[in-house]
């Protein structure tokens, strides 16, 4: 068992560790709570708080223009907030602290690159600004360029690489200093399909290690695959928060079920009426849509319907409800434009 | 501090790989001075012929000698042209108009007072805006009172006697003193003078180039987006700027150095007092770096500040006189050319290479180090959008 004790005055964390179990206690990587900014009339983010724990994978999702990169500029330290608080690993964050920047990976949104410079010299020069020791640093950087797949690339200058090698090397320069929590703005944009995988891959390997990562994206699958909880934001607020299953959850969606159906539709849209899981039908020519609660559950009941009522099934598909619904239901407008 | 040099280093690297600051900062300011000095050989396109008027308050002996015999052999070398001027108040307006070079103000009792071997000083008003030929205007009663003051004795004993052999005395002159320093200042100091003016001229006007670097760089780390990780990093924000900061300074400074020494070796350039020199150079890049980050901090693109940067750096060149001396140009070029720090540098290297000490650059280089002050100060109003993200 471990008991983490919060000292708020001090911003120190007490960690017991009692040696039986050594799992259990989320001792929280970020804390951050109440985070203002408004550039000039427009407030860009509004009262923004959530934590993080270590390994924990967490995910910012919400539309262009939400607030995203405004709320982790602020967490990161390169933006001053107008309200707030940002702790990283037990260490204040604002623009003028320096001591806790060395716990943060920062991946900007945009590449991040010197096109005059080679790969091994980005990292270098970001390495020493960090401050990895100089024994450390050739090492390390070897390492990184093995992790992000630039190894045999790693002498050639940037401005001759892919868009999906740059994207990676810009990923690459926010791991080389082992951060505590790398915050990843949007990693994925822009990038061809082969690439956005492997970056995929990464985060999942890097979440697996034990790092905390911040991830924001407004690309629903990507939140739904990578992160432990997801924190839905539009117009500067965090409108929910949870897990993808509380999510689901909390505005009430259910689960989809669409058949393909031989024989009339009308006969079994009459028959299913008698299943009391069943919320909504919807019938149109070969095929029925069925809103139900848990459909795993109630699949075996609504083929038997069917087969008493000799309707013949052409094919099912059962589709679970994701973020994609819950934010529209949050804000009544698709993430997407 | 750390983190500034770490920052330096890396932008010196990415200049001199792209090989413009070794460009500008280097091969084209050498380049023109070389071509300058070739293309200009004599020094009689570049007339330093001094304007004098002598007001004769003493009415003496040795005065008189001055002005009857001294002054008419150093016109006919060509050098100095006397004018007539009837009052001291008036000949000094016409000093600091600008119409007059120098003026020779023999005070009352003069050779009276030398002749019986006491002590008097002979007034001389200069025009400041041309150092050169007052110089040349200092250098001629300087070795004339030298000569009277070694045959004092003489002297005092031939005019009492009545015998006075002014005619010898004047030869003497000429000969010992006055003829081997006008030698020296019109024969070689002036013709290295127009060699030396155009090292330093292109020097300094390169300057505001090679200074560009650093401050533009700024501006490139928010283009190549950088500048976020930056201010990301567990580094001081202001370090950046710091970087940017030493980034000039180093190219400024290398750049005029080399500059010094390569001119000096190739082309006999005399720059004078190498730590005047370098004090000199220093003054003269904070100027620039505040100038050139001042006019960085209105633009928005680095395309933008490298055009305005540009246009700056060719106006201030040419006000402040660094392709033609401003004594060729009119005098109200002269007035207005004190707005740049080039005009400074220029006036402060003339003095030095005249074989001024170094009392010479104090004021030149309190006038740099004010524009580098006043810039800064305006830049500064808009410190929080230099490091906004
Ligand atoms: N520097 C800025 N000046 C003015 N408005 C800004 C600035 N940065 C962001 N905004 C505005 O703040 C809002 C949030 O932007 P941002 O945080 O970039 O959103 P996201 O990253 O979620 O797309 C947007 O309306 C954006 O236009
Ligand atoms: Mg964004």
């Amino acid at each position: 068992m471990i008991i983490c004790v919060k000292d708020d005055r001090q911003a120190k964390w007490n960690v017991m560790l009692m040696p039986s179990e050594a799992k259990g206690c989320n001792l929280n990587v970020l804390e951050c709570s109440g985070l203002v900014k408004a550039f000039d009339e427009l407030v860009a983010v509004d009262d923004v708080g959530f934590h993080i724990a270590e390994g924990e994978t967490y995910g910012l999702l919400g539309p262009n223009g939400a607030g995203k990169t405004t709320t982790i500029s602020m967490i990161s330290g390169i933006l001053e907030s107008d309200a707030g608080r940002v702790m990283v690993a037990g260490k204040e964050i604002t623009t003028r602290t320096t001591d806790g920047n060395a716990e943060i990976g920062y991946v900007p949104q945009d590449i991040a690159i010197y096109p005059d410079l080679t790969a091994r010299e980005n990292l270098r020069f970001f390495g020493k600004l960090y401050g990895i020791p100089k024994d450390r640093l050739g090492p390390r950087i070897d390492e990184v360029l093995e992790v992000i797949g630039l190894s045999d690339r790693g002498d050639d200058r940037t401005e001759e690489y892919s868009g999906g090698m740059k994207r990676r090397l810009n990923i690459g320069i926010g791991l080389l200093h082992e951060p505590s929590l790398l915050i990843l703005d949007e990693p994925t944009v822009g990038v061809d399909p082969q690439s956005r995988n492997s970056i995929l891959e990464s985060v999942e390997l890097l979440g697996q290690s034990g790092t905390a990562v911040l991830y924001t994206t407004h690309y629903m699958e990507e939140a739904e695959r990578l992160c432990d909880r997801v924190a839905i934001i539009d117009g500067g607020k965090i409108r929910a928060e949870g897990t993808r299953r509380e999510l689901v959850e909390l505005v009430g969606q259910r689960d989809t079920v669409n058949l393909g159906v031989i024989g009339s539709a009308h006969r079994l849209v009459e028959d299913l009426r008698s299943v009391s899981e069943i919320q909504q039908i919807t019938a149109a020519e070969g095929s029925v849509e069925i809103l139900v609660d848990g459909a795993s559950r109630v699949l075996p009941r609504i083929l038997e319907v069917a087969q008493e009522a000799g309707v013949g099934i052409s094919g099912v598909e059962v589709v679970e409800p994701n973020l994609e619904s819950v934010f529209l239901h949050l804000t009544g407008k698709a993430l997407r434009d | 501090m750390r983190a500034s040099f770490i920052i330096a280093a890396k932008d010196l690297s990415q200049r001199i790989r792209d090989k413009s600051a070794i460009l500008l900062g280097f091969v084209a300011p050498l380049g023109l001075a070389l071509i300058f000095a070739a293309i200009i050989p004599d020094t009689s396109s570049f007339s330093f012929q001094a304007q004098v008027a002598v007001i004769d308050n003493d009415g003496g002996e040795i005065s008189a000698t001055f002005i009857d015999e001294v002054l008419p052999a150093v016109q006919a070398e060509g050098l100095l042209e006397v004018e007539e001027y009837s009052s001291a108040a008036e000949a000094t307006a016409a000093v600091e108009e600008g119409t007059l070079t120098a003026v020779y103000i023999f005070p009352q009792g003069f050779s009276d007072s030398l002749q019986s071997g006491g002590a008097a000083t002979v007034e001389i008003v200069g025009n400041v805006d041309e150092s050169i030929s007052t110089q040349i205007a200092k250098a001629v009663l300087d070795s004339y009172l030298a000569e009277v003051d070694a045959v004092g004795v003489a002297v005092g004993t031939a005019m009492l006697s009545g015998g006075a052999d002014v005619a010898t005395i004047t030869e003497r002159t000429l000969e010992s003193g006055a003829a081997v320093v006008l030698e020296d200042t019109a024969a070689e100091n002036l013709e290295l003078d127009a060699t030396t003016f155009f090292s330093g001229g292109m020097a300094v006007f390169f300057l505001f180039f090679t200074v560009q670097f650093g401050v533009a760089s700024l501006l490139e780390e928010r283009h190549y987006g950088t500048l976020p990780r930056l201010l990301g990093a567990p580094i001081n924000r202001w370090s950046v700027i710091g970087g940017k900061a030493v980034t000039s300074f180093v190219l400024g400074i290398t750049s005029m150095v080399v500059l010094a020494i390569a001119t000096t070796f190739l082309i006999g350039a005399e720059w004078g007092n190498p730590l005047g020199v370098f004090i000199l150079m220093v003054s003269g890049v904070m100027a620039a770096l505040g100038i050139m980050a001042m006019v960085a901090v209105v633009a928005k693109t680095p395309e933008q500040a490298a055009n305005y940067q540009a246009i700056v750096a060719v106006a201030l060149g040419m006000l402040g006189g660094t392709f033609f001396p401003l004594s060729q140009g009119p005098r109200i070029l002269a007035f207005f050319s004190k707005l740049t720090p080039h005009a400074w540098f220029l006036q402060g290297l003339g003095d030095l290479s005249g074989g001024r000490g170094l009392e010479a650059v104090i004021a030149p280089s309190l006038a740099m180090l004010a524009f580098f002050v006043v810039t800064i100060a305006i830049a500064s109003r808009w410190r929080g959008e230099v490091l906004a993200p």
